[in-house]
């Protein structure tokens, strides 16, 4: 028998989520605000979301956002599940090295990892830009979608894939036709997860992007320090309302399937 | 059991990880021991492969520790380096006294609600980071929304943007999720028969609680604690956008060197001494995961 929350657990729940959602919900209302100031209620008005299509940059930059946030995000997802494979399953020496570098970029501060990066490029004699972002991008990322594959694969039956290859299947293909369709929600979650990560950051692309490849937080923080602008308010809910559709449709499809099963 | 199988699975994420992420480090560090130069990129010696072994000579006499000399003369370095710590310190505590009770409401839930309170937590976690830490802006400033609030309630105007306050506040605010999520993974994990048991031989709840529930939740804070701690204490976006210019933190300190003083040597130092500041704290957030698998 599992006791009922008491009064003192539903209040700080209550709070908390109160504490997450605040700032965002007034986010999403004043940018319908006709007035410029944050504090004064000029009425209803869309002007901002009118003069946010009309900003040449701004859109560039989303547009330059969302190639980088696809791209890594694939790139991420097939190093993350290849690497959660490798450690889920184990049996080859280097394993702890590998656990240890995903672990330690999952916590490592940008600073640092934009930094140490944009070193590499040089080095190399790399031009910054678009394809440094998305490198670097897919390398923050990669943890990311790891240990969210990992996660689902530590709790798939092995028996199947295996059983596939007695009956004379490749491992490739047992892995490919077995095992991936039952993970593939845990998949498309690390995706969904490494394209959001990508496109909000903004340390790691101010030190590794170059002219012509201004990501949307580049852009953001721009405006930002410059001081508050009820532009940046209608692209945020736009933004929040795009992430929060899709993560609330896969939300709803995995408790469709879960219940039908 | 077919040991060794995963291996070919390895070797892409192995080196890309080597690559990108393990290979820049020397570079950092064989940068943190170079000097300024006005060339593009800006610092000297530069490494020429032209002349040969001579070439690579010359190129390790030119490094030295100037560059760390340096930051221990100017008093702002180390005062930056113990604000970071104070900071990310204060913030974890504040983390812990926040999230847990939030962690430990949500686990006693029904199952279905918890489902749906978990999502609602890491839902604010998907929207843009950036924009989250501008709405703060937007509730702090002098003439923001919080003011407007108190005034409306009669009660005197609080002055907090571009102070610590600040900046603590929008920790605490963005890494909530990664203290509650893992308090929750332990807490809800918890066998229930443990406190009916204690409560049996006689425990109140609060006894219980204390003796059953909170010592076997640790692990769960322990983790939170690390996820956190460690990348606060390098965080660039809160302390720039919300805290003064007397608030100084080491990540702030980084971008300052490397953009507007385009001082790549002392920014590489920099990072050092924190990555080296960070070892510890990294290699339990490992033991601790590693754990967690197995």
């Amino acid at each position: 028998m599992k006791r009922g929350p008491s009064a003192f657990n539903i209040a700080s729940v209550v709070l908390g989520l109160a504490f997450l959602y605040a700032p965002i919900v007034i986010l999403v209302i004043y940018s319908f605000n006709a007035s410029r100031l944050v504090t004064v209620w000029g009425g209803f008005s869309t002007r901002w979301y009118t003069a946010l299509f009309q900003d040449a940059q701004m859109l560039d930059a989303v547009w330059v956002t969302l190639r980088v946030g696809v791209l890594s995000a694939t790139l991420a997802t097939v190093l993350g599940t290849l690497a959660a494979v490798a450690l889920v399953r184990g049996g080859f020496r280097g394993r702890t090295a590998l656990a240890g570098g995903i672990y330690a970029t999952l916590v490592m501060p940008e600073v640092i990892l934009g930094l140490s990066l944009l070193l590499l490029f040089v080095a190399a004699g790399l031009p910054r830009g678009f394809w440094t972002v998305t490198l670097s991008h897919a390398t923050l990322t990669l943890a990311y979608a790891t240990v969210v594959v990992q996660a689902r694969l530590a709790t798939f039956d092995r028996h199947l894939e295996e059983a596939a290859q007695d009956l004379g299947c490749p491992p490739w293909k047992a892995f490919a036709l077995v095992t991936l369709p039952g993970i593939a929600p845990a998949v498309a979650a690390a995706w969904m997860l490494a394209f959001t990560l990508s496109l909000d950051d903004l340390v790691i692309a101010s030190f590794t992007s170059g002219p012509g490849a201004t990501t949307l937080p580049m852009r953001l923080y721009s405006q930002v320090r410059l001081g508050v602008d009820p532009k940046i308010n209608a692209v945020s809910t736009l933004l929040i309302g795009l992430v929060a559709t899709g993560v609330i449709a896969a939300y709803l499809v995995q408790q469709r399937r879960r219940s039908t099963r | 059991m077919r040991a060794g199988k995963s291996a070919p699975a390895a070797i892409l994420p192995f080196l890309w990880l080597a690559l990108f992420f393990a290979f820049p480090f020397i570079l950092v560090a064989k940068l943190s021991l170079s000097e300024t130069a006005l060339a593009m990129p800006p610092y000297a010696p530069r490494l020429d492969w032209s002349q040969g072994l001579a070439g690579l000579k010359a190129f390790f006499t030119a490094l030295d520790g100037e560059t760390y000399g340096r930051l221990t003369k100017d008093s702002l370095y180390l005062a930056a380096y113990l604000s970071s710590l104070r900071i990310a310190a204060t913030g974890t505590g504040l983390l812990l006294l926040i999230g847990y009770p939030i962690a430990y409401g949500i686990s006693r839930c029904p199952p279905s609600v918890r489902q749906a309170l978990v999502m609602a937590v890491i839902l604010p976690f998907w929207t843009s980071f950036l924009i989250r830490i501008y709405a703060w802006i937007a509730i702090l400033k002098p003439a923001g929304i919080l003011n407007a609030a108190l005034a409306t309630l009669g009660l005197p105007p609080v002055d907090i943007l571009n102070t610590e306050t600040a900046v603590i506040l929008g920790l605490v605010y963005a890494y909530l999720p990664f203290m509650v999520l893992p308090l929750y993974a332990m807490l809800e994990r918890q066998d229930e028969s443990l406190i009916e048991a204690a409560q049996d031989l006689g425990a109140t709840p609060l006894k219980a609680f204390w003796q059953v529930t909170f010592p076997l939740s640790i692990p769960g804070a322990a983790a939170g604690a690390l996820l956190c701690f460690i990348p606060m204490a390098g965080e660039f976006v809160i302390p720039d956008l919300l805290g003064g210019s007397d608030t100084l933190m080491l990540g702030k300190v980084i971008w300052t060197e490397f953009f507007a003083n385009r001082d790549w040597p002392a920014a590489s130092a920099v990072a050092i001494v924190l990555l080296a500041t960070l070892v510890v704290p990294i290699l339990l957030f490992e033991r601790q995961q590693a754990k967690v698998l197995s």
